[in-house]
């Protein structure tokens, strides 16, 4: 498997390109927007609780800054995984150079890997940049690193689907766009669903709770790992590989 | 070196190419030739490996290109129409890449890729992005991608349409050089470019092979008349007239004359050489002989007799 010079080229791609670059400034732009408001409101409700000391039983930096913090954070991602895979097929059929990249003695799974993993370091890399919050609420408070760290894991995993389905629908079209509001779609639905758990009541609540995106990443968030949780990502990640996979051979005998 | 035997390719109700069945020995450049739209980019594809056969077989370097893909693309280097580069790229990493993902060893691509890049003359070039290099460069950055691997087989669809005279020559010279250690099968629209570079040819229209060999077999059998031109000052029936009457000759056509001399076109038969008859009877009728030379058919003719033949074939049905 010659997965490591897909991914090599994938990365030079997206970094000679603004892409990575911009991708990276606007995440932490938003990201680091949003820390600023958390940790604010949070300082403030802790002065007001040293006034008065009933109120600071509840207070937690780590549930309070941390945890809204992930969450949006996934909220941003949901926008901008979107735009970070549109590329990794569509622009290739576009220019053309799938056909080139289809005829080097690398197997449609190693592409598939290369440019995967690629995204997903991209996506790595990212997140990691975001470190630099619990850094700085580490100098003012004592943060429990337990729940933050299962917060990161949620969020790789989560990443990871994005780029799965983003991945798949980049497979099967040759516009970018296209394929960028395909998985946006597809992710917002899947995020939402389990807002309908509630009224639809019963095993049909249940299941749409199951399926919904954002259920699973809570917990995560909470300090909680769930095997339930983990088994829900990595299936939904083989799934979108399965059926990238399939898309590509099934483009292969279409031409 | 590639067999192909019977190859169809239908997309959806239309055939692309039908029944096409051809051989390519060893360490030859094959032309692959025909009008825009006969097929060739097709079976191109289909050699390639990058889209399976409806139904037929072929078989590259001995292996076969649907069930052993990966030993064919091994020893293919393979050059598509329009030329796809990564236009985000620079030239020697796209190079670095492109050796490194088809298997060239570690050790050696450096060497490989700096060789490559001299024989394709794109060294000077090698640290601008090839989305900003001209047509000519990003051509030759494409056939560097295809011998960087130095494959057994060639596949080149088109790979010098759009280049200036001068960048043609060279590309031209440097596919001729790759003659013997590679077997190339190279389209083109371009008949001259047939007859400059290939040893054989392929002509390909409406998806089915019409003829196929050696060029000069081929001029042969399609041309089995030689022609001789002259241009003699004499009164222009008698001079027909007499042309005529010489042993061989089969037909005699007129060209524009000019200044009280005549043209024509002498059709012979291939085996007689009709011209020291036609310089005896000048002399004897005391014209003067101002051309005789005899006239080379070319693969363009060959190629139109065949191409307007099937045409007017298929216009009464139609």
């Amino acid at each position: 498997m010659r997965v490591w010079p897909i991914f090599k080229k994938e990365m030079r791609l997206y970094f000679t390109s603004p892409v990575a670059w911009v991708v990276f400034t606007m995440f932490l732009l938003i990201g680091g927007y949003f820390f600023y408001s958390i940790f604010a409101f949070y300082t403030l409700a802790s002065m007001q609780s040293a006034m008065n000391p009933a109120m600071g039983r509840d207070l937690n930096v780590t549930d309070s800054v941390m945890r809204p913090l992930f969450s949006n954070i996934s909220v941003i991602l949901l926008l901008l995984m979107p735009l970070v895979t549109m590329r990794l097929f569509a622009e290739e059929r576009r220019s053309g150079t799938i056909e080139l990249l289809l005829t080097y003695p690398v197997r449609d799974g190693a592409v598939l890997a290369g440019k995967y993993l690629a995204a997903f370091a991209l996506y790595a890399i990212m997140i990691a940049l975001t470190m630099l919050y619990p850094g700085i609420v580490v100098y003012f408070a004592r943060l429990e690193w337990g729940p933050v760290l299962t917060g990161y894991l949620g969020l790789l995993l989560m990443g990871g689907t994005f780029i799965a389905v983003g991945v798949c629908a980049s497979s099967l079209t040759e516009n970018q766009i296209v394929a960028a509001i395909t998985t946006f779609g597809v992710l917002l639905l899947l995020w939402v669903l389990g807002w309908s758990a509630d009224y639809a009541g019963g095993t049909a609540g249940r299941v749409l709770q199951h399926l919904s995106l954002l259920e699973h990443n809570d917990s995560f968030a909470k300090g909680v790992l769930d095997t339930k949780d983990i088994i829900y990502y990595a299936n939904f990640i083989v799934l979108a590989l399965f059926l990238t996979l399939r898309s590509l051979e099934a483009r292969r005998w279409n031409g | 070196m590639i067999e192909v035997e019977r190859l169809t390719k239908h997309y959806g109700p239309v055939a692309a190419i039908r029944d096409v069945s051809f051989n390519v020995a060893p360490g030859q450049i094959v032309g692959f030739l025909g009008p825009n739209g006969a097929g060739k980019s097709t079976a191109m594809r289909i050699l390639a490996c990058f889209m399976p056969a409806s139904s037929g077989r072929a078989r590259v370097a001995g292996h076969d290109v649907l069930s052993e893909s990966m030993e064919v693309r091994r020893r293919i280097g393979y050059l598509p129409e329009n030329v796809p580069l990564y236009t985000d790229m620079r030239v020697a990493p796209y190079l670095d890449f492109v050796a490194e993902v088809k298997g060239v060893p570690r050790s050696d691509r450096k060497r490989r890729v700096a060789d490559v890049m001299d024989r394709c003359r794109v060294a000077d070039v090698q640290n601008r992005l090839i989305g900003k290099l001209s047509k000519g460069y990003r051509q030759r950055v494409g056939l560097a991608q295809a011998i960087v691997s130095d494959p057994e087989v060639l596949i080149l669809d088109e790979p010098t349409i759009g280049l200036d005279p001068k960048q043609i020559t060279e590309i031209r010279s440097l596919i001729k050089s790759l003659a013997g250690q590679h077997t190339v099968i190279l389209s083109t629209h371009i008949l001259p470019e047939v007859s400059m570079v290939c040893s054989g040819v392929i002509i390909i229209n409406k998806g089915s092979i019409v003829a196929q060999g050696p060029i000069d077999t081929l001029v042969e059998q399609f041309f089995p008349t030689a022609r001789v031109e002259v241009e003699i000052v004499g009164p222009p029936p008698a001079v027909r007239e007499r042309i005529r009457a010489i042993a061989g000759v089969l037909s005699v056509q007129d060209l524009a004359a000019a200044n009280g001399a005549s043209r024509f076109v002498v059709e012979a038969a291939r085996d007689r050489d009709v011209r020291s008859e036609i310089f005896q009877m000048a002399a004897q009728q005391r014209w003067e002989l101002l051309e005789l030379k005899r006239v080379g058919m070319t693969l363009e003719e060959v190629f139109i007799r065949i191409v307007a033949g099937e045409e007017a074939e298929e216009a009464p049905r139609s």
